[in-house]
């Protein structure tokens, strides 16, 4: 999923260039406007603006960063899954995540930035990832309700940008789309299943729900009147609906499988509006979004050190893989000669 | 909350959620064949296959190897030296979960009991385990060690297990060695990796190699039970496996510039229910759960 809250377009320095280089800018750019007028692609070596590729950049690496950081309130449940074939479809689904990361890392890569630099960002503080995986997993229902609602939510999100106008990004979320809708349903069979079973198990489902409804929510960002780069992402054709569209539409969605599992949502004020045809639901805390963001969530430094853990306890592995491949090479130079 | 009527469709056929498998994943590599554990667990069901005591014995001695193991490398999972890694072992712990429920599957049509009956509510005395996958992960070079001498034991193992006169077991032997034998590519290409690498990668290597070395001897050892079904045709020796093995390691630790552990042996017992000190906390994480809710469905 994306952090919609953190993408600033700016304006890049002002260069003194020579009368070619501004001639070949203004041909780039002609280009460029051609192609988003005709609703096409922008691949790596075409010519884009720089705040173009740079809201690209810090979007897809976010939604890389993201894919990462929600592996770990699901990895906390591998070893206890109360099922083997829980066990198995959930280890498959935090698997499937990291591999959306590799996917999303090597589209930010034809912008320019190595994954390297990337990794390093995020666990120095100074990349974002979407604030809802600062929230703990606290029960096993909690694997259902990320799955139903964090990644329903990311769906939502994510299918409009299997257009997205730059090629790389685009074709990155037709795979991962493929793959988080099995997680969604994955994650709706668990609740259901608990919430057929015991009274017990149906208020752990519930419990569930109520924690994890408003922050996922919020996963679209902030209300359309306090987005200001959504306009400019709108016009480049990378998002194609406002925050506010897309999570109308999911809320529109849970309302209706939430019957189906004869669960609640934790809000009264859901309504279909006749008049803007959109669904509505009562406030959000988005105090508490800005707080999470801003590193003052539940499990924020929790998050990130698992992550540093996890990075610099295996450099001495990718060193060796790299001396390795050297070698090898060196070796097949030397034999070639 | 109200709901415009065109769109108060009920039943799942109504959410919009996808269908198909439901253990499908993109990222997942599975060279075996379609045999699932749910295929085996409805012959069980359907009385198609019943094993009688001794097979079912030796089903949990090759299930609980490869639970535990599962158990051990699903731990990798978002903590791994490089995200390739995280898919990597994630494939490899998939795959021998598979192993191990196809193989409970199996064992519990002796007594009536699921999977998860074996898996969750037998103590620790009742496993079968090897000391070997009970280990723990230890760094990268510690799991690369354990991964190397197991995969290379199950590979040699269900190779010659597709020949049982236990339909099951050759079956689920059939797909198993397709997928063992990746495992062993990947611990083989990481010991010459690290074994060649830097300096520090090359220690750590020869370090995992010396702590999982003691634990060698126990999967090569014959009881009553395996040469009994190994005369049957049913099961293969342990200790017929040995020589294939020495010989494939060693081909290996050769290229790698490594030279085979000089350790002591330990004597083992896990499959008479004799295990390591770590198997006790192994299954307090994996059980707690299901014991909570003893007779829940999930
Ligand atoms: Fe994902
Ligand atoms: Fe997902």
């Amino acid at each position: 999923m994306t952090t919609k809250d953190s993408a600033s377009t700016g304006a890049g320095p002002s260069l003194d260039v020579s009368d070619s280089e501004a001639a070949r800018q203004a041909e780039g750019q002609a280009y460029f406007d051609r192609i988003i007028g005709l609703d096409s692609r922008i691949e790596p070596r075409d010519w884009m603006p720089a705040a173009y590729r740079r809201t690209l950049l810090r979007q897809i690496s976010q939604h890389a960063h993201s894919e990462i950081i929600g592996m770990q309130p699901e990895a906390n449940w591998i070893s206890r899954a109360p099922s083997l074939k829980r066990k198995a479809i959930l280890m498959a689904k935090v698997q499937d995540e990291a591999g959306h990361g590799l996917y999303l890392y090597s589209a930010a890569e034809t912008l320019g930035q190595s994954r390297d630099r990337m990794m390093a960002d995020l666990i120095g503080g100074r990349a974002r990832y979407s604030s809802i995986f600062n929230y703990p997993a606290l029960t096993w229902a909690d694997m259902g309700a990320i799955g139903w609602l964090v990644d329903g939510a990311a769906i939502c999100n994510q299918v409009p940008l299997c257009r997205a106008s730059y090629g790389p990004y685009g074709r990155a979320m037709v795979r991962i789309c493929k793959e988080e809708s099995f997680h969604q349903r994955q994650g709706f069979e668990i609740l259901l299943e608990l919430s057929r079973g015991t009274p017990q198990q149906k208020q752990m489902a519930q419990d569930a729900v109520n924690r994890w409804y408003a922050p996922a929510l919020m996963m679209f960002g902030p209300p359309d009147d306090d987005s200001p780069n959504s306009r400019q992402s709108m016009a480049w054709n990378i998002k194609r609906f406002s925050n506010d569209e897309l999570r109308s539409r999911f809320v529109g969605m849970i309302v209706e499988q939430v019957e189906v599992l004869h669960l609640t949502l934790p809000d009264d004020s859901i309504r279909f509006n006749q008049d803007t045809g959109r669904w509505e639901h009562g406030p959000l805390d988005w105090n508490e979004f800005k707080e999470v963001l801003a590193g003052r969530g539940p499990c924020n430094a929790q998050r990130l050190e698992r992550r540093r853990e996890a990075h610099e306890s295996g450099a001495w592995v990718r060193e060796a893989a790299t001396a390795y491949a050297a070698k090898q090479v060196a070796q097949h130079k030397g034999n070639a000669a | 909350m109200k709901a415009p009527a065109s769109t108060s469709g009920r039943g799942t056929g109504a959410t919009g959620l996808a269908g198909g498998d439901s253990n499908a994943s993109a990222t997942r590599i599975t060279p075996g064949n379609a045999l699932r554990p749910e295929d085996i667990a409805q012959e069980v069901r359907a009385g198609l296959a019943k094993p009688t005591e001794d097979v079912a014995e030796y089903a949990l001695y090759l299930a609980d190897d490869a639970l535990i193991l599962a158990q051990r490398l699903g731990h990798w999972i978002s903590r791994a030296p490089e995200l390739e890694e995280d898919v990597a072992l994630g494939n490899i712990a998939l795959d021998q979960l598979g192993h191990a429920r196809s193989f409970l599957s199996y064992a519990g049509g002796a007594w009536n009991q699921s999977e998860d009956d074996l898996a969750y509510f037998r103590r620790e005395p009742a496993f079968r385990s090897v000391h070997l996958v009970e280990q723990p992960n230890g760094d990268f070079a510690v799991t690369i060690a354990r991964q190397f001498l197991l995969s290379y034991y199950q590979f040699e193992l269900y190779r010659r297990l597709t020949a049982s006169t236990d339909a099951t077991l050759a079956a689920i032997a059939g797909k198993a060695v397709k997928e063992v034998d990746y495992h062993r590519d990947h611990s083989a290409q990481w010991v010459l990796r690290l074994a060649g690498g830097t300096d520090e990668s090359s220690r750590r290597m020869i370090h995992g190699l010396r702590l999982m070395w003691p634990y060698v001897d126990e999967l090569f050892q014959d009881d009553d039970l395996t040469i009994r079904l190994a005369e049957a045709g049913i099961a293969v020796a342990p200790s017929s496996l040995r020589p294939d093995f020495d010989r494939l390691t060693g081909d290996v630790l050769l290229q790698a510039r490594l030279e085979a552990p000089d350790v002591p042996a330990a004597p083992g017992g896990g499959r008479h229910g004799r295990h390591s000190e770590h198997l006790g906390y192994i299954l307090a994480e994996m059980q707690v759960l299901a014991r909570e809710f003893p007779g829940a469905s999930w």
